[in-house]
């Protein structure tokens, strides 16, 4: 197997560390990267599509698999909704094969490019998460190869302790090798999505609660610049299924080409360059008036139907945005809050944000639920995910205020999301896990590897 | 060696540069290795004196933070290097800077004096020696497209003078190294800077022999590397003005300088 010294970055472009990267192709090339690892006294970390913000798929100095190559789907059974994959297949190459046939994937992320494994490994959830759990929760089975060459099947009823930690583990226990999941049956390509304005944080997230009992999904976007009595105002997104029947030509909306992200604007823009544009704006006046348009356009109450690429892969519609933030990157801040203290919580955090001249660019909420998994990032409550530009003038000053951001945090109850939050310290970690998820979590490591081979830099940074 | 577990994780909001430095224990290695540590970055301290590389490792972590590990090693074991270097890398979490510094002076003692081990021990040291760390250091940074290298030359390695034909050899060769390494890296992404101090006043400049105008403080010429790393540069004399002496110096026609007693 080639090994290459490589320059990886976190998808926010904030972070860098080299590593020998490393594309295995099965999982006895896994295991051989684990016994050059042993021999080398190197660590070992998975890596996806490299699309967190933070440090989960970085392992400096350290052995970086990618498994970008083992992209194969293995099975796939139209009748049942059954699908067998390999790690690296993307949300991309999964919903486009399953898609056309009538069904859709329980959990999607804001991009389709995650991969499956590094979806399972940070346990993602979409604006459907107070519905359908996380992604762990449609899993049926899945194969994982661990450090000592021993390969595991998992399901909840079989090895189920190994179950409810390796998904959500980021890839700290083991590496997933196949993965088996159940879609979701849709009688039509569309999604019914009803656009309306939430004038402040109170109204914002009791639309949300009230909301989604009536929604397939829901999500919402807030101005994140508004202060005062508008503080937390800005648009709900809330979609449901259209149900067998009603869609009159479901062939037609389902296929492919009728869901597939145009990649030119009015047919001849690229949009591949398009951040380039949006770089002017990656500044605080900029995207307050961002902000400010997006809010009055919001006004308008609608109701659309939209096909379901459009409306959950939000962040494709402009490739590399990243990019627009500059050469210090982005980070993001994302909070779960218990429905009891989110807003006052947010109401004290967005205040800060505003007081500090730190305003966050872009954030949005969703709505949650617990689930039962080991290194859990769900409550029952809201999520508020803020995007902060990195500039090399205010890294001292934002660090300072995300530690008090964390504080109360902490202090109503929430809890943090890991292929987000790059700042969270380990003493925080404890904290909202609880010490006694961490003390089982670091026995089942000890489990499955014993050598510790399995390293990343967020693992040193949580339980470092 | 200390716990490399330890060392502050880097985050985007304390992003922590890494650097090795190669020859820290004192003069301008060590004095540098402060002011790295001081300016964020995390550094692993290579040098042959144990005790006083521990010493200045405490010093430099007593804030409470550990960011300074020491990795004691004879510059001439050159086999030991590609996997010392590869130990420091994982536990730095990765590389940003490599800080050649090591150097020995070991003057003949006199214009008529000749001294084959001696020679052989700058070269040893001051030439092999860094290619033995440069060579594996560039073909990472090659291939990562990234990195910065600094290595630290002289002013008596830009002409062959009477007084120490061993100690210009070894930095003239040095110079030439770090020229090939930097036509054949900055292609690829990779600053490498070639430091030539004048007179600098560490334990080396006690062991010279004759007169040595415009000495300077370590600090002075620390602060100047810094600049010149953070700028990227290529090529600097520190202080800066010997860059016109040696202008004059390197176009002295052979037919005077050797008549010359420098």
């Amino acid at each position: 197997m080639r090994t290459t010294f490589t320059q990886l970055e976190n998808f926010g472009h904030s972070l860098n560390a080299p590593a020998y990267l490393v594309k295995p192709r099965s999982s006895e090339e896994i295991y051989e990267a684990f016994k050059q690892a042993k021999q080398n006294g190197l660590t070992v970390t998975a890596r996806g599509a490299g699309r967190s913000y933070n440090d989960a798929a970085l392992n400096g100095g350290g052995i970086v698999l990618d498994l970008t190559a083992m992209d194969h789907i293995l099975e796939w059974d139209s009748a049942t909704g059954l699908v067998r994959c390999e790690p690296g297949v993307t949300l991309e190459i999964l919903w486009q094969k399953v898609e056309p046939e009538g069904w859709w994937p329980p959990v999607v992320s804001g991009t389709m490019k995650t991969t499956l494994g590094g979806c399972l490994g940070a346990n993602i959830h979409g604006k459907n998460n107070f519905k359908m759990g996380t992604i762990g929760e449609h899993v049926v089975e899945f194969t994982a190869v661990l450090p000592t060459g021993a390969e595991v099947v998992c399901s909840p009823k079989k090895n189920g302790d190994l179950f409810y930690a390796m998904i959500g583990g980021y890839g700290m226990l083991g590496i997933f090798t196949s993965i088996t999941l159940q879609m979701k049956r849709i009688h039509s390509g569309l999604l019914t999505v009803d656009a309306y304005p939430v004038q402040n944080l109170h109204r914002h997230l009791s639309a949300l609660q009230d909301g989604a009992p009536h929604n397939d999904y829901i999500v919402g976007w807030m101005d994140t610049f508004a202060g005062g009595s508008s503080l937390g105002r800005g648009q709900i997104h809330a979609a449901h299924y259209v149900h067998e029947g009603e869609d009159p030509n479901p062939q037609e909306t389902m296929k492919l080409e009728n869901q597939i992200l145009p990649s030119r604007i009015f047919g001849v823009f690229p949009k591949s360059i398009l951040y380039q544009f949006m770089k002017p704006f990656a500044n605080n006046l900029g995207w307050r008036m961002v902000n400010l348009a997006k809010y009055v356009a919001s006004m308008r109450k609608h109701t659309f139907r939209q096909p379901h690429a459009a409306f959950h892969f939000l962040l494709d519609y402009v490739p590399n945005w990243e990019l627009s933030y500059g050469r210090g990157g982005l980070i993001q801040y994302q909070s779960f809050l218990p429905k009891e203290t989110a807003e006052a919580a947010w109401t004290e955090l967005l205040n800060l944000s505003l007081k500090r001249g730190m305003p966050s660019y872009l954030g949005v909420t969703k709505r949650h639920r617990p689930d039962p998994f080991l290194l859990t990032h769900a409550t029952d409550g809201f999520s508020l995910a803020l995007d902060f530009k990195v500039t090399d003038g205010t890294r001292a000053k934002m660090s300072a205020m995300l530690q008090e951001f964390d504080k109360i945090v902490l202090d109503h109850g929430g809890r943090f999301y890991f292929a987000k939050n790059s700042e969270t310290t380990a003493q925080t970690a404890l904290t909202f896990y609880g010490e006694e998820a961490v003390a089982k979590f670091k026995k089942l490591k000890k489990r499955c590897d014993p050598n510790g081979l399995l390293e990343s830099d967020l693992f040193r940074r949580i339980f470092g | 060696m200390f716990d490399s577990s330890k060392i502050v994780p880097a985050t985007p909001l304390n992003p922590r540069h890494r650097a090795i430095l190669v020859g820290a224990s004192e003069g301008m290695g060590a004095a540098l290795a402060r002011k790295l540590a001081k300016e964020g970055y995390s550094v692993a301290l290579v040098a042959r004196q144990k005790e006083k590389l521990a010493a200045l490792c405490a010093e430099i972590n007593q804030g409470g933070e550990i960011c300074a590990l020491a990795y004691p090693h004879d510059v001439s074991h050159y086999e030991e290097v590609p996997a010392l270097l590869q130990k420091i890398i994982a536990d730095l979490g990765g590389l940003d800077t490599f800080i050649l510094m090591a150097g020995v002076n070991y003057p003949p003692g006199g214009n008529d004096k000749y001294n084959f081990e001696n020679d052989r021990k700058m070269i040893e040291i001051n030439l092999i020696g860094a290619m033995a760390w440069l060579s594996p250091v560039a073909e990472m940074f090659q291939s990562a497209k990234a990195g910065q290298i600094v290595g630290i030359g002289s002013v008596a390695g830009d002409r062959g003078r009477v007084g120490n034909p061993g100690y210009n050899t070894s930095k003239a060769g040095l110079h030439t190294y770090l020229e090939a390494l930097r036509n054949r890296l900055t292609r690829h992404g990779v600053n490498v800077l070639t430091v030539k101090p004048g007179f600098v006043k560490t334990e080396m400049l006690k062991a010279a022999v004759g007169p040595t105008p415009f000495a300077i403080p370590v600090e002075k010429a620390v602060d100047d590397i810094y600049r010149a790393m953070q700028k990227r540069r290529q090529t600097i004399y520190t202080p800066f003005f010997w860059q016109y002496i040696m202008l004059v110096i390197r176009h002295i026609p052979s037919f005077i300088f050797r008549r010359l007693s420098f």
